[in-house]
């Protein structure tokens, strides 16, 4: 399966410094087609208006927060298949358990790498 | 036998019996006195009653001493200048580390602008330079999460002191502001106060001047 790098990527976090390191990472792995969200209700409008291929999510956010956004995008007909990996600090056991009952697709503990998002995201989308 | 104190309803019932009987009295009619005694005791006070009162007290102090030690702890300065000392310290922490890293990620970001220009080998090593710093820019996300949960908490400190003064009373919070501070001079640790609040800082211009002030 060939990766689409020109394919609508959206990255969710409420640090903008944390958005930017992101981009910065994708544009380094090709992808340029980025689009930032500051909390879950934003990206769930975007979301819905929008055309994306990969969802990146911060999980610590309000008002919404990225479970919670998981599981609307999992909930909505248009939505349920878009690869979402969530991005967070939360690393207990509990919380991933919560995320992949929720649908998550990855889950990276922050800090992260460029080699790890990379990995994750080929897992999701294919080698590329 | 004269009674001692007061009781005229008891002088009365003695004199009674000694206008009946003389100095001559029979036992049960000495009972019944005596019972008449106890029971105008117990319809006052009794042993219980005593017991209760004694535990009360005891009760009393306990909340007067711990009102006092309460004073001393001064909860007003903890809740007014400690609290809010460290909650603005700590948002001046993620402030700063934010601007700084916003700053390095700018000068990346120029950085790998110039990769066009630079022959590929230089390029890509480049690239593998700035990646690591993007990766450890990191840190501002981290820190400020540690950061926020410390703020969250020194919020319930306050609103758990708040709750300590409304429950013991206002006196508690009063003494604590009514107690002036020792006027000692500044000892050279008084004057290690690290770095000030972007607010309260004096900027190098305002130095500049203090210090011409002196010439």
């Amino acid at each position: 399966m060939s990766v689409d790098k020109n394919m609508n990527v959206l990255i969710v976090d409420d640090y903008k410094t944390m958005l930017r390191i992101i981009r910065n990472l994708l544009k380094q792995l090709g992808f340029n087609n980025v689009d930032e969200a500051t909390d879950g209700s934003m990206a769930l409008q975007m979301l819905r208006v929008g055309n994306y291929g990969l969802v990146i999510s911060d999980w610590n956010m309000e008002p919404m927060t990225g479970l919670q956004l998981l599981r609307e995008v999992r909930a909505d007909a248009k939505m349920k298949s878009v690869p979402f990996i969530m991005v967070t600090a939360e690393s207990k056991s509990e919380n991933v358990v919560a995320a992949k009952e929720a649908g998550v697709s990855n889950y990276i503990v922050k800090p992260f790498n460029a080699e790890t998002l990379k990995s994750k995201m080929a897992s999701v989308l294919g080698d590329f | 036998m004269p009674v001692k104190g007061g009781d005229r309803d008891l002088e009365l019932r003695l004199d009674a019996i000694r206008r009946e009987h003389g100095e001559s009295v029979r036992l049960d009619q000495i009972a019944e006195v005596v019972r008449a005694m106890l029971d105008t005791i117990s319809g006052d006070i009794s042993a219980a009653d005593l017991r209760l009162y004694s535990e009360l007290e005891s009760l009393a102090d306990y909340i007067h001493n711990a009102k006092a030690e309460l004073a001393a702890l001064r909860p007003g300065e903890i809740k007014d200048q400690f609290i809010a000392t460290a909650t603005d310290e700590l948002d001046a922490i993620v402030g700063a580390t934010e601007a700084a890293t916003n700053q390095i990620l700018d000068a990346m970001e120029h950085l790998e602008a110039l990769a066009p220009m630079m022959d590929k080998d230089v390029a890509d090593r480049m690239t593998e330079i700035t990646t690591q710093v993007f990766e450890a820019c990191n840190f501002q996300d981290i820190t400020g999460q540690r950061i926020t949960k410390v703020v969250r908490v020194l919020k319930e400190i306050e609103a758990r002191v708040d709750s300590l003064v409304a429950a013991f009373g206002q006196e508690v919070g009063a003494a604590s502001a009514a107690q002036p501070e020792p006027s000692a001079p500044a000892s050279d640790a008084d004057l290690l106060n690290g770095p000030q609040l972007p607010a309260s800082a004096a900027n190098q211009a305002e130095i500049d001047r203090l210090l011409a002030s002196f010439d």
